[in-house]
């Protein structure tokens, strides 16, 4: 039955005060014609059978014993301190800190989050968190649009589908334009998005440029020669970048962005279906009134204690209705603290290693691929821990290997159909050598 | 200022807020250090393995990271120790009140008990562990969770279909609206429909998702029932009107008695009726918008559906439609592609698979209908694997129980504390009661904030304050159906005390909160000097 506490007795006694004679009496203003006819739901369950349905759910899932499936989530060690931490039920059954005094925990790791991925990107200030990657992005268009006064944006087709879908509903209702720059995907191609091609689509009244770094196929796009295209025509930078790779690759900041967003899942978050995860964005300080979202600042109180607060409030919904930046309001608080906690746990030496064993065994799968003679790689230029490689008739054997619990990567084709028969494969800290070996023996025996 | 920026400034009774400047060089005492304070260069809490030689050298014959896209110098994240990284936290953890630590009333976001056995569940490898994109033979599993929530969603509210896909409420309330303008293009009324109409008690987040969809928002007034007044929705309404986005319940707690005909007005206008499903923890089982002809809804799963609030989120806001607005629904949907759906459903109020049923992702294209996506994948999977274990675990007399106990508690705290606070509407409420702090305003100088402020120092949170605007100093409680009836009386005594206090010693709550970790904090100073980030020396 439901959770709630209380008997018979309990409930008499609170008709009596109110006076009236039954709960139903309670929702006597419901108009007779609108009332509920129906409300078929199963019976209710004790906490050993629900265990078993939610057993028997989990148990139709099969969870690939190798895997080399990312394309946007990746499979990194959720670290058992990440899920102790957002374990604890002082963060996870509290809520918005409308009432700063009683909420310092929840503030000052968000506070803290904020810091990190500031750090991290090489921003000057940061957001306490968006839905996913792909909505901060949507939301990063909106600002650049608010910002420059423009409504059209130009995005890479090398930018993820599932953001560029995103960001193109996001795009319909204030009658914002989209237009696409071609990635080098033909044949023989780079795989990147070209400076020339970003100049030749771009025009003045585009707010500004999307490029996603590392880029969908896993290559390493010239983000600074990108940003100073867009800022040849006024047009913000917009990365949208993978957080694990900064341990690498260059911050951001350093070649010009003005507007980070990115999918933070891969900072210590279960694949878990989808979801839940967290969008990350990031910008500079003189845009920051033009932020959607939620951000938390130090202040004091009256007997000079430290203390943080929700502030520059006055962008949001609850404050400007009508005329607030974004209608956000619930945000992803919980995991913005599991991501602040796995880059407290891991800190720079280790996501330096997470980042370099990522690489190397996308470099190593990639090597023995092709040593094998059982395919090459689709394109020319360098990769961070993705590489799209064509392998002859990647469709069947793909779901050949499915069929063993292997899943081969991602099918390029799905989304970019110029790309048949490559396979987008990401390795993380979590690939073995033994998975590399399986992935090649089965493929080879699929030919 | 409005009512709720002179809240946010501590200057909601008018008066300078009690701060002095800091002088310059003050130290500021340290309630908890922040995280980099216990940094030292080579601490580590995570390692991960060296990669073999072996992956050395076959990597080696691969391009390298250019060195103009390298990162010049390692970010400075913090070196701690996983002892000292986890006493950190903990000690962050207690500056925190928590339903699990005490009554939580916050008006409008239902604090009930989430259950344990939810995060058992979603914590499963093998829902955890579901990759979005693995092939959907691989995640039958995933699917058929989303499949069957869908299905209870539907029974629940009477809707035609369901989309998983928004990730919170305003996130619904987006997905809504963009649904009401594809249907209003497709009929070639896209250009003249620009106005939603909200009444002027509704949650900011609807006239902030009005602007977001390209819309004006217009505000009709309530009426002196606490009901949105007809007569002036029928005379807003016309062949501009997108859609009326209305809460039922109302934020005031009090149900629409005239929703058939505000539904009828708006529909004969050719708009869209939506309603904001905030409140439906008040009326499980005793109305459903679907069939009470709402043409679009979004539920919050962390409200109603018990999903842990996060401290912010995440929550999950699918939202139902009616038949007309089917097509339109996010893509793409969780399809039951082999075997019958009585069938699956019956076998899974059971606890049975159904042999031969099979699920799959609604493949990309076939519906072009559809206004997109409204995020990544399919939704916050992790709330629906909790929010599917807490139907279950009620079943249909668990949730007519929730909705019987929230609005018996919430009308037994009218009638207890009537006497101390004025009501503006004093009728039945539903699962959350609105008061005014006025008479301890214009009384004794008290504002709502300074009794919100009173109420922290005895160990619960205070109800939502300064919401919904059209209250003067509203106070709004929602006890929720999961707190006991000493809870309930014990905060009566509370809010009796601070009454009384409001009298004979309004300075002691002026003063408030004197026991929490930080007191009342100067809000202007945080948005006069931002200070968002830790600076490094």
């Amino acid at each position: 039955m439901s959770y709630s506490p209380h008997t018979a007795a309990d409930r008499e006694r609170m008709l009596a005060a109110i006076g009236v004679g039954s709960v139903d009496d309670l929702f006597a203003d419901i108009p007779a014609a609108v009332r509920a006819t129906r409300f078929e739901l199963p019976p209710p369950l004790a906490e050993q059978e629900v265990r078993a349905e939610l057993a028997r759910l989990a148990g139709r899932n099969r969870i690939p014993s190798v895997s080399f499936l990312g394309a946007g989530v990746y499979r990194h060690l959720v670290p058992s301190v990440v899920s102790e931490v957002i374990g604890r039920a002082e963060f996870s059954t509290s809520y918005t800190p409308y009432q700063p005094e009683v909420s310092q925990g929840t503030l000052q790791s968000i506070y803290e989050f904020q810091s990190l991925i500031c750090e991290l990107t090489g921003m000057e200030v940061a957001t306490a968190s968006h839905y996913d990657g792909a909505t901060a992005t949507a939301e990063a268009a909106l600002m650049a649009c608010r910002l420059t006064r423009r409504h059209r944006v130009a995005v890479s087709t090398a930018v993820n589908p599932q953001v560029r879908r995103v960001l193109a509903t996001y795009c319909a209702g204030p009658a914002i334009e989209i237009v696409e720059v071609a990635a080098d995907i033909v044949e023989g191609g780079t795989g990147l998005t070209s400076p020339a091609a970003a100049a030749g689509t771009l025009s003045d009244d585009c707010a500004c440029l999307i490029v996603q770094q590392p880029n969908m196929f896993g290559g390493i796009e010239p983000m600074a020669e990108l940003a100073d295209a867009a800022h040849d025509t006024g047009a913000l930078m917009v990365a949208v970048v993978e957080p694990t790779s900064l341990a690498l690759l260059a911050a951001p900041d350093s070649y010009g962005a003005d507007i980070v967003a990115a999918e933070g899942q891969p900072l210590g978050i279960p694949a878990s279906y989808g979801g839940p995860y967290v969008g990350l964005m990031a910008a500079r300080m003189e845009s920051v009134r033009q932020m959607p979202g939620r951000l938390v600042g130090a202040t004091r109180d009256g007997q000079g204690r430290k203390g943080y607060v929700l502030t520059l409030q006055a962008r949001e919904q609850h404050i400007r209705r009508e005329k607030a930046a974004s209608n956000i309001c619930t945000n992803q608080a919980l995991i913005a603290l599991a991501a602040a906690t796995f880059l407290s746990a891991v800190g720079p030496e280790g996501l330096r290693e997470l980042a370099d064993l990522s690489a190397i065994q996308t470099r190593h799968v990639a090597s023995t691929i092709e040593t094998a003679g059982l395919g090459e790689r689709r394109f020319s230029a360098p990769y961070f821990a993705e590489v799209a490689i064509r392998i002859p008739d990647a469709s069947r054997r793909h779901a050949a290997l499915a069929e063993q619990g292997i899943v081969a990567g991602y099918l390029l084709e799905r989304d970019y159909p110029e790309l048949a028969d490559t396979l987008l494969l990401a390795a993380t800290e979590l690939t073995t050598d033994a998975d590399i070996d399986a992935l090649v023996e089965r493929l080879g025996a699929t030919r | 200022m409005s009512a709720i920026e002179r809240s946010v400034s501590g200057d909601a009774s008018g008066r300078a807020a009690a701060f002095t400047s800091p002088e310059a060089g003050e130290a500021l005492t340290i309630v908890e250090p922040l995280i980099f304070s216990a940094s030292r260069p080579g601490r580590r809490a995570v390692r991960y393995p060296l990669p073999s030689s072996a992956a050395r050298a076959a990597a080696s014959d691969q391009p390298a990271i250019p060195e103009a896209a390298a990162r010049a110098s390692a970010p400075r994240l913090p070196e701690v120790a996983e002892l000292d990284l986890l006493r950190h936290f903990n000690r962050l953890s207690h500056l925190n009140h928590a339903i699990e630590l005490g009554f939580y009333p916050l008006g409008s976001c239902t604090m009930k008990y989430n259950p344990k056995v939810n995060e058992w569940a979603a914590r499963l490898p093998g829902l955890a562990d579901s990759h979005p994109l693995d092939p959907d033979p691989l995640a039958q599993g995933s699917l058929e969770l989303e499949w069957l929530l869908a299905e209870l969603l539907k029974e629940i509210s009477g809707f035609a279909a369901i989309s998983l896909q928004p990730a919170a409420g305003a996130h619904g309330e987006l997905t809504g609206l963009l649904m009401a303008r594809a249907y209003h293009r497709a009929r070639g009324e896209g250009e003249q429909r620009t106005k939603v109409l909200v009444p002027d008690s509704s949650h900011g987040t609807n006239p902030a998702t009005a602007t977001m969809v390209g819309y004006t928002a217009v505000t009709i007034p309530s009426n002196p029932r606490g009901g949105i007044d007809l007569d002036s929705l029928r005379a807003a309404l016309g062949p501009d009107t997108a859609a009326l986005m209305i809460t039922n319940p109302s934020t005031l707690g009090i149900f629409e008695d005239q929703i058939d005909q505000v539904i009828a007005a708006v529909q004969g206008a050719g708009a869209i009726a939506y309603m904001d499903g905030a409140n439906l923890n008040a009326i499980l089982g005793r109305f459903r918008p679907g069939e009470a002809g709402f043409d679009v809804m979004h539920f919050n799963l962390h409200k109603t559906f018990s999903t842990p609030h996060g401290g912010g989120g995440p929550g999950a806001g699918p939202v139902g439609v009616s038949e007309r607005l089917a097509a339109f629904l996010p893509a793409p949907l969780p399809l039951l592609v082999a075997g019958d759906p009585e069938d699956v459903r019956r076998n899974a109020w059971a606890g049975r698979t159904t042999p031969g049923a099979r699920f799959a992702l609604e493949e990309a294209g076939v519906r072009p209908t559809s206004i997109g996506k409204v995020r990544a994948f399919t939704g916050n999977f992790g709330m629906f694997v909790r929010a599917y274990t807490y139907i279950r675990s009620n079943g249909g007399d668990g949730l007519r129980e929730v909705s019987n106990d929230a609005v018996l508690a919430a009308n037994y705290l009218r009638v207890r504390l009537a006497d101390a606070f004025d009501l503006p509407y004093d009728r039945i409420c539903k699962h959350e009661v609105v008061f005014s702090g006025r008479r301890q305003k214009r009384e004794h100088g008290v504002s709502t904030l300074d009794i919100a402020k009173a109420i922290l120092d005895h160990r619960i949170h205070p109800p939502t304050i300064y919401f919904p605007l059209i209250v003067e100093e509203a106070l709004m409680i929602e006890p929720t159906e999961t707190e006991s009836l000493e809870t309930l009386d014990a905060f009566v005594e509370i809010m009796h005390g601070i009454a009384e206090q409001a009298s004979d010693d309004p300075d002691a709550l002026r003063r408030a909160p004197v026991t929490t970790p930080v007191g009342r904090l100067d809000e202007a100073a945080a948005a006069r000097r931002p200070d968002l980030r830790h600076e490094f020396d």
